[in-house]
């Protein structure tokens, strides 16, 4: 007994010890690696240990062993105890250290995640899940495994806001593809929620045209909602896939989303009766995919669309004639429509109510006041960010050997001749 | 005017109707119905049967017409050997013209008979002369075949024929007389893709050409330009053939015709200023209009803007101009072509136009009118705006200054959006090539 207190007494006084300096650190790293099966099997270590240690300080040792304790099946009575545990240790631990261990932290944090779904009370789980995740970050444009399990929160906590804050952060780079599918299909689907159609579809884009093999379901289900935003966002169905899509994408998606392509098709052609007759016969498809309330968002999207075309061809138009010609049921609903339309900022028109007269307006924006000149000035310095990026990243690229590998082997196929080497003769194989 | 000397059995019949000496210039293409006499008259050869027959299909529920065109078919078909088409006139009579115009068999049976024995005798010929080797006979041969076959109605062996006598031309005469047979049989055919490249052989000729036979050949590919519906590049060939032309091809076309096929499709497809220096100022085409006064003054008047009139003379040429066999299939499309380019050329001037004064213009209704101002403003060929609430359109100049900075703007944020979207596909790759190669290793 002594012996085996001793070993965990002797890891304890280690961590202790230990966790001043990065030297000091990574050896602890070792010897807590070498450690943890003998931790995992002793039956006595339980959570009082963990009054011992500091988390702030200690951070590195805590994770250790707080993750061995929480390992084990999920129940009710095990979640309610160990959640507030482990929600105190993220807010107060130390980033520099668990970054060392972040796959146990990450394992950690799906605990807490399993947890607070089990006892059904997703919110409990979103702060300490944010403050997980920007500890763990190295840099805001890295992608981290924990990002999906946040949103997944947001999601069903519906609390969207916080949800919205990790995702106005540019994600470059990314660990795990899977990570980055569901990151893009649960942040569109937030984004949805908050009605930001335009980020929502930049996001569902990544996904549907990120590099596969194979038909990803995760993609699948996010091209069925990228044609319904991109329905509700600009009011037009482009039957094929972006170029940039990958082959196995642009071969199969179109057969699994039959319905969805349809309702393009229909909504294409403008007519409202004829995509509602269309809408009720394939609920039950889209019931099952759960997309029937973004359904019916585009389909009153049709009649916006319907109006704005009628802002390009007319000055004035009465408002039942309006009714008439996007099939509205009377001029009070073209009334509604127009009044909304207005409120969002989508069209320039005053409404004459004496009249029942619709006028329309060009968009006053004059493009002369500074506020327009700084955004102009914003976008440029954006872009000529982004062109240095892309740049630095085509320079490394030529200079990794990976890549100088592959060409030198595939050298006879792009056969330029002698004086046109673009690679060193030592790469070839 | 040509038409004095033209055959003047026709004529005098025609001048015993009228008992004047101004019916003879009474134009055939006309408002008025249809004289299928005079109409027939201005064609020889097959196409004369063909255009009767398709008169006879077309003309709606008016017997009298349709007995009347089906008779001179008969008559004209009996004068012939084509025995097939004989059946199907009479058929198509059914009866209705009385015994006279029933079937004749015995002459059917001696004109097969003949047929047999022309053929046989042609064969003998040919192998004759093919054995012999001597080309100029070998060639007369092959087209005595063709002309053989065509007065048979068996189109494609004639064409078959014909096309044989290319390897035995030596002259140029000889390949022209080639060439023109085999336009002649695709344009009885409908193919007229055949008959343009043949159009191109004949003149890829290094000699120069008799101006009949350019002028004929400048018909062939009009017809053939109209039928592949590029109406512009008909109209400068019909507008450039030589009007001593005349009748001399009225075995496809009638000099009327080049008036209508060039005039309509000018109209509809050339803009303002083509219009004047190639139709109306063009000396040797007023000819050709002299002979459809009403083309010509719809003509001017569209360019002069009396919109009113031309249209007036349009509505009432179409019935006839329905019943010509080339131009049936495209006389709605020509007539919307020009209307659209009527109400374009309307709003042109103005800043602002009263829509119900343009609606008498065009004899339409003001909610007629705005419908198809509606389809010209989405398809952007007017820039304009319609206050539906005082009936006026107006025009509208896009400001460039303010479009150009939206497009900036938008520009900056799709670069934005989609070097982003790239860097991520790039860095997904990269992974996803170095987990490969790390696996590989």
């Amino acid at each position: 007994m002594i012996g085996v207190m001793n070993s965990v007494e002797a890891v304890i006084t280690s961590i202790q010890g230990l966790s001043a300096s990065s030297e000091d650190l990574s050896a602890l790293h070792d010897l807590l690696r070498g450690a943890q099966d003998s931790l995992r099997a002793e039956p006595d270590v339980n959570f009082s240990i963990l009054d011992q240690l500091d988390a702030s300080k200690h951070s590195l040792g805590y994770l250790y062993f707080l993750e061995v304790l929480t390992c084990g099946p999920v129940s009710k009575e095990k979640a309610s105890y160990e959640i507030p545990i482990i929600s105190r240790f993220i807010n107060s631990c130390d980033a520099g250290q668990i970054r060392l261990a972040s796959d146990k932290f990450v394992s950690l944090c799906k605990r807490l995640k399993d947890h607070v779904l089990e006892l059904r009370d997703p919110l409990r789980g979103v702060g300490p899940l944010l403050t997980a995740v920007q500890k763990l970050q190295v840099s805001t444009k890295r992608l981290t495994a924990l990002h999906p399990d946040l949103l997944q929160l947001c999601l069903q906590a519906k609390s969207y806001k916080s949800g919205f804050s990790i995702l106005s952060d540019d994600i470059v780079e990314v660990d795990q593809p899977k990570d980055l599918f569901l990151y893009c299909y649960y942040g569109g689907m937030i984004c949805i929620g908050l009605k930001r159609f335009q980020k929502a579809l930049e996001l569902l884009y990544n996904v549907v045209t990120a590099p596969m093999h194979q038909v990803n379901a995760i993609a699948l289900e996010a091209y069925k909602k990228y044609i319904l935003v991109s329905l509700i966002h600009n009011g037009q169905f482009t039957n094929s896939l972006p170029k940039c899509a990958s082959t196995a994408a642009q071969r199969n998606f179109k057969t699994f989303s039959g319905p969805y392509i349809e309702l393009g098709n229909c909504y294409n052609d403008g007519k409202i009766g004829e995509l509602e007759v269309l809408v009720v016969a394939k609920s039950g498809e889209f019931e099952n995919d759960k997309n029937l309330g973004l359904v019916k968002q585009a389909v009153s999207s049709l009649y916006k669309r319907n109006i704005l075309r009628l802002t390009q061809k007319y000055l004035t138009l009465s408002l039942q004639d309006i009714a008439n010609m996007v099939q509205l049921g009377n001029a009070k609903e073209a009334e509604m429509h127009v009044l909304q339309m207005i409120q969002d900022g989508q069209i320039h028109a005053l409404i004459n109510q004496k009249d029942g007269m619709v006028r329309f307006l060009e968009d006053p924006e004059q493009y002369k006041s500074s506020e327009m000149i700084e955004v102009m000035d914003s976008v440029i310095q954006r872009t000529i960010g982004l062109s240095k990026n892309l740049l630095a990243m085509d320079e490394s690229l030529s200079c990794d050997p990976l890549y100088l590998g592959k060409v030198g082997r595939e050298r006879q196929r792009y056969d330029f001749g002698d004086d046109f080497d673009t690679v060193p003769q030592k790469f070839s194989m | 005017m040509e038409r004095d000397d033209e055959a003047s059995g026709p004529m005098m019949e025609m001048c015993t109707n009228g008992g004047e000496e101004t019916s003879n210039r009474r134009p055939i293409i006309s408002g008025e119905p249809l004289d299928i006499e005079a109409y027939a008259a201005l064609y020889k050869g097959r196409t004369k049967i063909m255009r009767l027959l398709f008169i006879a299909n077309h003309c709606g529920g008016n017997h009298a017409i349709q007995l009347e065109a089906l008779r001179m078919a008969y008559d004209e078909i009996k004068k012939g050997e084509n025995t097939q088409l004989f059946r199907d006139v009479v058929n198509k009579i059914g009866g209705r013209l009385g015994d006279k115009y029933g079937m004749d068999s015995a002459w059917c049976e001696a004109v097969d008979r003949r047929a047999e024995q022309k053929k046989g005798k042609l064969e003998n010929e040919l192998s004759s002369y093919r054995t012999n080797l001597i080309k100029e006979s070998i060639r007369m041969g092959y087209n005595d075949f063709g002309d053989f076959y065509y007065a048979c109605g068996m189109l494609g062996d004639a064409f078959k024929n014909y096309i044989r006598t290319r390897d035995y031309c030596t002259t140029t005469k000889h390949i022209i007389h080639m060439c023109m047979n085999a336009i002649l049989v695709s344009i009885e055919m409908g193919q007229f893709t055949h008959v343009t490249s043949y159009v191109n052989k004949a003149e890829q000729n290094p000699d120069p050409l008799d101006p009949i036979v350019i002028a004929k050949l400048r018909c062939a590919s009009g017809l053939a330009h109209l039928e592949l519906k590029k109406y512009k590049l008909a109209a400068r060939k019909f507008l450039d053939v030589n009007p001593e032309l005349g009748n001399s091809y009225n075995e496809v076309i009638a000099p009327q015709d080049i008036a209508t096929y060039g005039g309509l499709c000018a109209l509809a497809s050339f803009d303002r200023s083509e219009l004047k220096q190639k139709v109306i100022d063009n000396i040797n085409f007023r000819n050709f209009l002299e002979l459809v006064p009403e083309v010509r003054e719809l003509i001017n008047d569209f360019y002069s803007s009396r919109y009113a009139s031309c249209l007036d003379y349009l509505a009432s040429l179409k019935a006839n101009l329905l019943l010509d066999i080339h131009l049936h299939d495209h006389v709605d499309t020509l007539y919307d072509q020009i209307r659209k380019k009527a109400l374009i050329q309307y709003t042109l001037p103005f800043v602002s136009v009263d829509l119900s004064r343009m609606a008498d213009a065009f004899k339409t209704s003001v909610s007629g009118l705005e419908k198809e101002l509606e389809a010209l403003i989405t398809d952007n060929q007017i820039q304009a705006r319609i206050d539906s609430h005082n009936k006026i359109l107006y025009a509208r100049h896009a400001d460039q200054r303010n479009a150009t900075f939206q497009k900036v703007l938008q520009m900056g944020n799709e670069f934005d959006r989609d070097v982003r979207a790239m860097l991520l596909r790039a860095n997904l790759l990269k992974h996803e090539y170095h987990a490969r190669s790390s696996r590989k290793l």
